[in-house]
């Protein structure tokens, strides 16, 4: 196969364009300008796209002996992944980037252009599995270094995307082996750290960059009764989940810890309660994809399922159903089968079956487990008022009183959102 | 072996500089001592000042040797704007057309920010000419004011020949230094420097068959720069630091070569870029050929060994990419440290939208390329196109799988 080696300057991708040399592909080096105005050095172990980076790529397909590009998509990044990720910020949601930049840029962009001019594949350092089954069709698993599996950030990726996606890396159980191979091949990037955080965020500071992309909106911090707590500059500076950064002068009564439950950017209202708040009983969206082969859901039937819902967090057992709805489109209700802590609009629920990720979701709406919100006030709850008896009673066994109320999107602004009226789904 | 096309980036060294400066590297002397060995090193610089006079039409004191093109540049600009200055703290306006090479944008644009100069730019024409009639408006209206003019001999990116010639008269008439980047079109056109009538003049050895790492600023001998680097005082006060003898033997021996042979060279380089650019625009009728096409005998007319086309639709580095699979090496125009195609400054100068400016094909001759180079170009132009426009503008269409 001709096979695309995408190459960031790390050593991940380095090995993973190796393997793909050394299993008899017919290789090309490329790494991707994704920054108009690339820094020249890297600032300790974050950031990437800088010069020094592109030229550890270079080097490193130099010394395999492939030939190496440089293809400028920073025009596409700064639209599909940056202006998104401000966008998403601004509508009170919790975007990642990194998942945006597979599903738009590594996946969509350089993968059609790769195809165009006469590859087969795209090859990346990701820790991932594709699997073939046994009708032919490509499956995505999650990878045998387990704490390194990065299948969440590619659970965007749909059957056609996969059918030329290519992770060498996927079988390697630790990335300490990875390092040991890229010395053993005298890659000079063996030993270069992790990157971590988001890439065009060199800093790593994210509220100070977000400061700088979205102008000042000061608010009221608010309890689930409505009651003032303090102010804020900008609803951008919360997400849900979060405990620090809240300027409020006096404890909660109870002398525990608030946390952000809900971001609400039109009325510039950040709502704060207790921990417990927090745990949702179900999830839904009705942006999803299939990552392969879609599933067949026996006669309607919930499909056991295992749920993630952040890059590095735990996945939960869950029920999963589609929900076709009047209008709007069919939607995946994902029912997690214990409270699930921190789940924000915006945020990709990826589904697994096993160690196979099934697609993924959008989160627009949450409904909460909380069993204490009977004090929640709906008045901006226009979304997401999940009374429909069908759904509520179908909620997670363990939580036996479900509110009625949901911690939803602001659903003036989140574009995906839906209007109340089509809130009582047709199941 | 890959046929280079990319003679305007850099050249291959001429085997007579190649020779010249390994002999020169072998001799131990500073130039600046006194004993025999340094004499002989010094007798090999001052010889090789001659040549490059020669070859630039300039007296052999008024030739500075420096670090190559863009110091070369950047000690013009620079030099001529402090002491200007420093005569008369008013004239601080420097004119310069749109378009010109990152070394003139770059410093202009340093000076603007961090020494107090005003930058008036010329805008130029759709072949990204400059009118030396929007010069002297500019010289008029700002009296008195005006530090220096650079300007571009011809256009590093697609070729077009700037009237240096009328624009040094006009500013003469109004008691202003010129600089001239004379870059690109060293190697390709005669250059007389007492001709141009230009204060200071900008060369690089490399693009004539010589090493990088060195150059030539040719600056008149009524003419005061201030030093940018200061030291021992070499090179006329103006390029302090050890001389780079053996750079400078093989740039004196690349010389005179191209001196030699400028004419006939220049005239066979003319044959092969009209060849090319009737073949290209034959098989692939979509390229919009830039810049002047030479073809005009009043008009100061194009480099030799330029060819620059525009391929709308297609992205700059999908072609480069493309061609070099083919086994051609060519360019989108100037590249940047990273190597990423940006859309071309100077197209957009010239007028052509963000899109058609990332879409710059640059295929620069040499003296190493022939008649059969071009044709076998020709001939896979139109595969390369028609994948490349398949791959279509990646940076500017998003599109879902």
């Amino acid at each position: 196969m001709r096979v695309l080696a995408a190459m960031s300057g790390g050593v991940d991708s380095a090995v993973a364009a190796a393997r793909a040399v050394e299993a008899g592909h017919e290789v090309v080096g490329v790494h991707l300008a994704l920054s108009r105005m690339p820094g020249t050095v890297r600032a300790g172990a974050r950031g990437c796209c800088t010069i020094e980076d592109s030229m550890d790529a270079m080097r490193a397909a130099k010394s395999l002996g492939i030939d190496y590009y440089v293809w400028d998509f920073s025009e596409r990044f700064k639209l599909d992944v940056v202006d998104d990720f401000v966008a998403e910020y601004a509508a009170g949601r919790t975007p990642n980037p990194c998942l945006r930049c597979n599903e738009r840029i590594k996946f969509a962009a350089l993968l059609e252009k790769a195809l165009a001019l006469g590859f087969d594949a795209v090859c990346t350092g990701h820790y991932a599995k594709v699997v073939t089954d046994s009708a032919g069709n490509k499956q995505l698993h999650r990878a045998a270094a387990w704490a390194k599996d990065q299948s969440y950030v590619l659970g965007v990726l749909t059957a056609e995307q996969l059918e030329h996606a290519m992770f060498p890396l996927g079988d390697t159980p630790s990335k300490d082996l990875v390092r040991a191979e890229a010395e053993r091949r005298g890659l000079s990037v063996a030993h270069k750290p992790d990157s971590y955080d988001i890439c065009f965020i060199s800093d790593g500071d994210t509220q100070g960059w977000l400061a700088d992309h979205i102008p000042a909106a000061p608010g009221k911090i608010i309890d689930r009764s409505g009651e003032v707590l303090g102010h804020h500059d900008g609803t951008h500076n919360f997400t849900v989940g979060q405990r620090k950064g809240m300027a409020i002068g006096h404890p909660a009564p109870d002398g525990k810890p608030r946390y952000v439950l809900e971001v609400r950017p039109v009325s510039r209202e950040v709502v704060v309660g207790p921990k417990a708040a927090l745990a949702v009983s179900e999830l839904a969206g009705s942006r999803f994809s299939w990552c392969g082969q879609p599933p067949v859901f026996e006669g309607g039937e919930p499909m056991d399922i295992t749920v993630q819902v952040r890059a590095h967090g735990e996945q939960v057992p869950a029920r999963l159903t589609q929900v076709e709805r009047k209008l709007g489109g069919p939607e995946l209700i994902v029912r997690v089968n214990e409270p699930l802590d921190g789940v924000a609009p915006g945020q990709s629920a990826v589904i697994y079956q096993g160690t196979r990720v099934l697609g993924q979701a959008t989160i627009e709406r949450t409904v909460s487990a909380d069993l204490t919100s009977a004090d929640l006030t709906s008045a901006d709850l226009t979304s997401a008022d999940l009374t429909s008896s069908d759904t509520a009673s179908a909620a997670a066994a363990s939580v036996s009183t479900v509110s009625t109320a949901a911690i939803s999107a602001d659903t003036a602004t989140a574009a995906a959102a839906i209007p109340a009226e089509m809130a009582t789904a047709s199941l | 072996m890959a046929i280079y096309l990319d003679n305007a980036a850099t050249t291959r060294m001429r085997p007579e500089a190649l020779a010249a400066f390994v002999a020169q590297a072998q001799a131990a002397g500073n130039p600046s001592s006194t004993h025999s060995a340094g004499q002989d090193a010094r007798f090999a610089v001052e010889s090789g000042r001659v040549e490059v006079a020669l070859s630039l039409g300039a007296d052999p004191a008024e030739v500075i040797f420096t670090g190559g093109g863009t110091e070369s540049i950047n000690i013009a600009i620079k030099g001529l704007y402090w002491a200007a200055v420093a005569r008369d703290r008013t004239r601080n306006v420097i004119v310069a057309p749109e378009g010109e090479h990152h070394a003139t944008l770059e410093s202009l644009e340093w000076l603007e920010q961090a020494q107090g100069a005003e930058v008036v730019w010329v805008p130029v024409d759709r072949d990204a000419r400059v009118s030396p009639e929007a010069v002297a408006a500019i010289l008029a209206e700002r009296a008195g004011e005006v530090a220096v003019v650079t300007l571009m001999l011809a256009n590093n990116e697609v070729g077009t020949v700037q009237p240096v010639a009328e624009v040094a008269a006009i500013a003469r008439e109004a008691g202003v230094p010129v600089h001239v980047d004379a870059v690109s079109a060293y190697g390709q056109l005669p250059i007389d420097f007492r001709r141009l009538g230009v204060s200071a003049l900008s060369v690089s050895a490399h693009k004539i068959g010589g090493p990088v790492g060195v150059g030539a600023l040719v600056v008149h001998r009524s003419v005061s720069i201030s030093p940018l680097v200061h030291g021992g005082g070499q090179e006329r006060r103006i390029h302090s630091g050890t001389v780079n003898t053996a750079g400078i033997a093989a740039f004196a021996a690349a010389a005179a070569a191209m001196h030699a042979e400028l004419e006939a060279e220049a005239g066979r380089l003319r044959t092969l870029r009209d060849e090319l650019i009737a073949g290209i625009s034959a098989v692939v009728p979509q390229a919009i050929v830039t810049g002047d096409r030479g073809v005009d005998p009043s008009a100061p007319g194009r480099l030799p060994g330029n060819v620059h086309v525009v391929l709308p639709g297609c992205e700059g580095d999908s072609i480069v990419f493309l061609l070099d699979r083919e086994g051609f090496l060519a360019s989108n125009g100037s590249a940047c440290t990273a190597g990423v195609a940006q859309p071309s400054h100077v197209l957009r100068a010239m007028g052509f939208s963000e899109q058609d400016s990332r879409s710059g094909l640059r295929i620069t001759l040499g003296h190493d390329t022939s008649a059969s180079d071009i044709h076998r170009l020709i001939d896979v132009l139109p595969g390369v196109y028609a994948a490349a426009l398949d791959a279509g503008m990646a940076a500017r269409e998003p599109q879902t799988f």
